[in-house]
Parts: structure tokens; C-alpha cells; sequence
């Protein structure tokens, strides 16, 4: 079984992933020459399928549960499991509220929890929601440790335009995968723009990632090594892939800011801006037509549905594979 | 039947777009409530001028009206550079004018949208300025050349409701013949009831319908609530009474102690 996949993003490689340990002889070629730069490398990396459904469908959650097991699984040691802390400011405290009916799989905390939970939070939320069950992890680290895992378990690398057009028209695929995002240019698919921003904050640190509750701009703070924090993301209905705009830089880091004032102090390390790939659903498709397939529209779930979308594409793909084998044995 | 700028709606509700779930869902809601009017937002939603390409291109295929609005804008100028975007981006003149005063209750700031109403409705824009309930507001933006008035009932996202009815009534006291929309501040179908019932013309949310927990039933639930609270105005309501009045006459009963 000879796969051919387009795109190294978080979809590529996961089902580069999912496609290796079934035995698949997999091939991965990007347009980039570098893994940084794809809308995956500007992800938050968060595994937050029940906060993730206040505003999204059961699909999300359903297919999303698994995803903190199934990175663990395929790189050992980057998943933490810490939950996900939900806090607003207290003028918005009915947000809190209305969250909570909208999805489950959290507790109510009171302020004195918060403390326990995160000592630098201390005095600052009365309430907040505590989701136990969902974990985060690092996406450029992830990305990377999956590619090094990848390469060291035989999966072959091309880089640049020209040389993944030159391996798919020569290569002898038994499937070739579309997992390029918005540059599949496919119908139906539109760009959802994200802004987000590294701060390092010495003075601050967090064990897990801290969503506060905003009406009119929910954002999260994902903490990374050494002090440095992922603050994201806008959610802007355009395709425009220039620089993060002043508007969008002081929303997210007054929001940073009303979260812990040491934020004030931060190093703007990074400014990012990635086009989420969504259809109208805001659902992620996996498609078969014959030997082509494709995984799409992963939207803002990335890493947490990624991993699901791989196993039904392995699935399908290596299924076909045993009825052929069946096939000829008869 | 609901005209404006000339046009007449059947509807009389007018639905936002902005943070549905998904487009979707946005299309289906949009489907439920048969609105006479979908607004867009044009700067928020598109950081780089005219770059929502698919996101407009469903907004267009929902075949209702368009009223592009210029949210977020915070100066008269910003809010006409950003008509005249919309201009070209959705091929029509109708704009939602908003000239945003204060960041944090997002008040408009009536001084910057009369300048910019003025200076739309001289360039052929049909204006449909966000305003407060404020009376010489209201007779300046007709006098910029408004023929539609949308005062707000609470502040935008609040889900208030009607806060001061009595501005509201004088309101409509006041431009018997403008088409007044209450624009923003409703939270749930009651309070859309009770502005139509004050004899508004129409109703203009969104986040009351975006943020339910089900959009599509919500939008359902505020087009019934809309057309209750107009058929109510036009059927003429009981006013408020002190004192019981029985609706059976007590008058000639065999017993009336």
C-alpha cells in the first residue's frame, strides 16, 4: 500500500501516522519548506472538546474525546492533562452561567478552588468552571516530535511545489491524500481568519490552559515553556492573511491583561496569523472518491479532531486493502 | 406591510449575522425567521477590505435583502469609507450606519452620525442609522435626510429589552409616519412583543438569535413574537385599568350581594 499526502499539517501527519502503524508505505510532501508557517503551527493546542461545545456540534465533542488518549498514545509525554479553567470577569459572571448550560463535563469553583488550582489566579474569580477531563499540549513541539517520529519509522519527505507535483504524477499511489487546507482550494471551503499572539510573562505562571468569558470576545490563554503563553484567537469571517490588525492585538491583550495584570509586563514574542479552513458547518469532512481522498475543513479543531478524521481515513483506505486482498485469494 | 426607502417587506424582523455557531446554522435561522432584511458586518468580520469573499458569497445566496452595517466604526469618517465599501462590495445603497461612541456600551455617538448621515444620504445612501432614543437626535438625523429611524432599547448584546418604554412611546409619538426600527437590546421574543406592540415598525437583532441554544427555533420564536406584537398594535389593546372589570356583566344576576 503506496499513500502519497498532500500537506504537513496536523491532518497530513496524523494520518501519515495513523496510515504507518497499519503498515502503509506513506510519502508526505508540503509546498513549504519548513513545517512552521501552516495554519497548524498557530494552533492553541488545546484538547477542549467540552468547552469547544457551547458553540459547536455534538460531532466535536463526540469525535473529539479521544483525541488527549490518541496524542498521548503517538507521543508519549506531550499531553497535560491538567483540565481546562474557565473564568469571568465579574460584571460578565452570568456568562459563566450561560456557558455552562450550553455544554458539560465541568464543575462549578469557587474562588478559593481557583487559588488552589492556580496560585498566581488567587483573588482575582470568584467562579469558575473547571473542565477535569481535557488536556493541551504544545503544537509546534507536537508537530515536530511527529515528524521526527514519522521519518525515523521510514515516511519519506518531499518539500516545495514543484517537487510534490513531479512525486504525485510519477509515484506509482495506491491513494493519494488531499490534507492542504485552504490551499486544496476546494469548493464549498471558505477561510476563517485567526490572530493570536505569544507573550513571555516572567512573572506569571499556569498550569493549564485559561479560557476567560468575554461577550463580545471570548479568549484563551495557553501556557507554554518557560513562561511563554499562547493568547488567541480572533475569529474573523476573511481570508485576509495580512498582519495581525491594532484592534485585534488590544483585544487580546486586554483580555490577557484583566486575566492577570502581570500580563502587562509581557514580551510580545510572536504575532501570528493563520486562515482556518471551515465548510458551512464548521465540521471537518473526510472524502473517498476512488483512489483520491481528502480530510478537510478541521476549522479551529486541529489537533482534536485531527487524530479522528485519521483513523477514518486509515480505516476506510486499509479496509478497501482487505477486500481486495480477500478478493484475489478466492 | 413594512416599507422602506421605498421597498416593501412583508417581514418584520430584521436578522444579524454575526456569531452563529456556523454559517449553517446562521442559513437555517435565517430560513426560520424570513427576515425582510440580513445585516452584515463589514469590518468586523473582514480584517482586509474585501477579503470575506465565501463567507459573503453565502450571505448573498440566502436571497434576502442585504443591509451591510459599519460596526465598529468609531468615527464619521471610518463609518463613510466604510459605506462606500459595502457599496461596491454588496451592490446596494442600504446601509446600517453606526458610529460607535463608547467602546465598553458600545453607545452611538449621535454627534458622528449625524456628520456621517449627512454626508451618506447626500452620496444616495439609504441610511438606516443606529441611534438612542433621543428625540432631537431623531429630528436631526431625519433633517441629514434618515427615513428610517433604528433607536436602540437597551445597549447592543445586552438582552435588556425595552429599558425605557416611555421614550420608546414618545418616540412613536413623535414621527407618527417614520418607519422606527428598535434596534438592539433585545434579549428574548416578550421583549420584541412589547416594542411592536408600542406600534414599531419592525425589530433588528442578532445576538439574541446567534447565542440561543437553538439558534433556529429561537429565530422561529422571535418572527411569531414580531408578528404577535404588530397584529396586537393593529387590533388596538385594552389599556390598563385600576379596578376589576368583570367581562361578564354582573348587572341583572339572580344574586348580587
Amino acid at each position: 500500500m503506496q499513500v502519497f499526502i498532500r500537506g504537513a499539517g496536523v491532518a497530513g501527519l496524523t494520518l501519515a501516522h495513523e496510515l504507518t502503524v497499519r503498515g502503509a508505505s506513506v510519502t508526505v510532501a508540503d509546498i513549504r519548506t519548513a513545517i512552521a508557517g501552516n495554519a497548524s503551527w498557530l494552533a492553541g493546542g488545546m484538547l477542549a472538546p467540552w468547552c469547544e461545545r457551547e458553540s459547536a456540534e455534538e460531532a466535536v465533542l463526540t469525535l473529539g474525546r479521544a483525541a488527549a488518549d490518541w496524542w498521548d498514545g503517538a507521543l508519549p509525554g506531550h499531553v497535560v492533562r491538567n483540565g481546562t479553567l474557565m473564568v469571568a470577569p465579574a460584571r460578565d459572571a452570568a456568562e459563566l452561567s450561560r456557558f455552562a448550560a450550553r455544554t458539560g463535563g465541568f464543575q462549578w469553583l469557587e474562588g478559593t478552588q481557583v487559588a488552589e488550582l492556580e496560585p498566581d489566579l488567587a483573588g482575582r474569580f470568584r467562579q469558575a468552571l473547571f473542565f477535569a477531563g481535557e488536556a493541551h499540549l504544545d503544537p509546534r513541539v507536537a508537530l515536530l516530535a511527529l515528524y521526527d517520529r514519522l521519518e525515523a519509522a521510514g515516511v519519506r519527505f518531499a518539500s516545495g511545489r514543484q517537487a510534490a507535483d513531479v512525486l504525485e504524477r510519477d509515484g506509482n499511489w495506491d491513494i493519494v491524500a488531499d490534507c492542504t487546507g485552504m490551499a486544496s482550494r476546494q469548493a464549498g471551503l471558505r477561510g476563517v481568519r485567526g490572530e493570536m499572539l505569544i507573550l513571555h510573562a516572567p512573572d506569571v505562571t499556569l498550569s493549564r490552559p485559561v479560557r476567560l468569558l468575554h461577550p463580545r470576545f471570548p479568549v484563551y490563554v495557553v501556557p507554554r515553556a518557560d513562561h511563554h503563553f499562547m493568547v488567541g484567537a480572533t475569529m474573523i469571517e476573511s481570508e485576509d492573511r495580512g498582519p495581525v490588525t491594532a484592534r485585534s492585538m488590544m483585544e487580546l491583550l486586554n483580555a490577557a491583561y484583566s486575566l492577570h495584570p502581570a500580563f502587562g509586563e509581557a514580551r510580545i514574542v510572536e504575532t501570528g496569523v493563520g486562515i482556518r479552513p471551515a465548510y458551512a458547518d464548521n465540521l471537518p469532512r473526510m472524502r473517498r472518491d476512488g483512489r483520491r481522498l481528502t480530510i478537510n475543513g478541521l476549522y479551529r479543531h486541529g489537533f482534536l479532531l485531527a487524530p479522528a478524521m485519521a483513523r477514518q481515513a486509515a480505516a476506510t483506505i486499509l479496509r478497501d486493502r482487505l477486500e481486495v486482498l480477500h478478493e484475489t485469494h478466492r | 406591510m413594512l416599507t422602506l426607502y421605498g421597498k416593501d417587506y412583508s417581514s418584520r424582523l430584521l436578522l444579524g449575522t454575526a456569531q452563529y455557531p456556523s454559517p449553517t446554522i446562521m442559513a437555517e435561522a435565517v430560513a426560520a425567521a424570513g427576515p425582510a432584511m440580513v445585516t452584515v458586518s463589514l469590518r468586523r468580520e473582514t480584517a482586509g477590505g474585501k477579503t470575506g469573499g465565501e463567507f459573503w458569497s453565502l450571505i448573498n445566496g440566502l436571497g434576502v435583502d442585504v443591509l451591510p452595517n459599519t460596526a465598529g466604526c468609531h468615527t464619521a469618517k471610518e463609518a463613510v469609507t466604510t459605506a462606500q465599501m459595502a457599496r461596491e462590495i454588496f451592490a446596494t445603497n442600504r446601509i446600517k450606519l453606526e458610529v460607535i461612541g463608547n467602546p465598553d456600551t458600545l453607545q452611538p455617538d449621535v454627534f458622528g452620525l449625524v456628520e456621517a448621515a449627512e454626508i451618506l444620504a447626500a452620496d444616495g445612501f439609504e441610511v438606516f442609522p443606529y441611534t438612542t432614543e433621543d428625540l432631537v437626535v431623531a429630528e436631526r438625523l431625519l433633517d441629514a435626510g434618515c427615513r428610517v429611524l433604528m433607536p436602540w432599547c437597551a445597549p447592543i448584546g445586552s438582552a435588556r429589552g425595552p429599558l425605557s418604554i416611555d421614550a420608546l412611546r414618545s418616540l412613536r409619538g413623535y414621527f407618527p409616519d417614520t418607519p422606527l426600527i428598535v434596534d438592539a437590546g433585545i434579549g428574548r421574543p416578550s421583549h420584541a412583543a412589547i416594542v411592536m406592540e408600542l406600534g414599531f415598525d419592525a425589530v433588528l437583532l442578532n445576538t439574541a438569535v446567534a447565542k440561543a441554544g437553538d439558534p433556529v427555533k429561537m429565530a422561529a420564536a422571535f418572527a411569531d413574537a414580531v408578528r404577535a406584537g404588530h397584529s396586537a398594535f393593529e387590533a388596538g389593546m385594552l389599556e390598563p385599568r385600576d379596578m376589576a372589570v368583570p367581562s361578564t356583566p354582573v348587572f341583572g344576576k339572580a344574586v348580587f350581594s
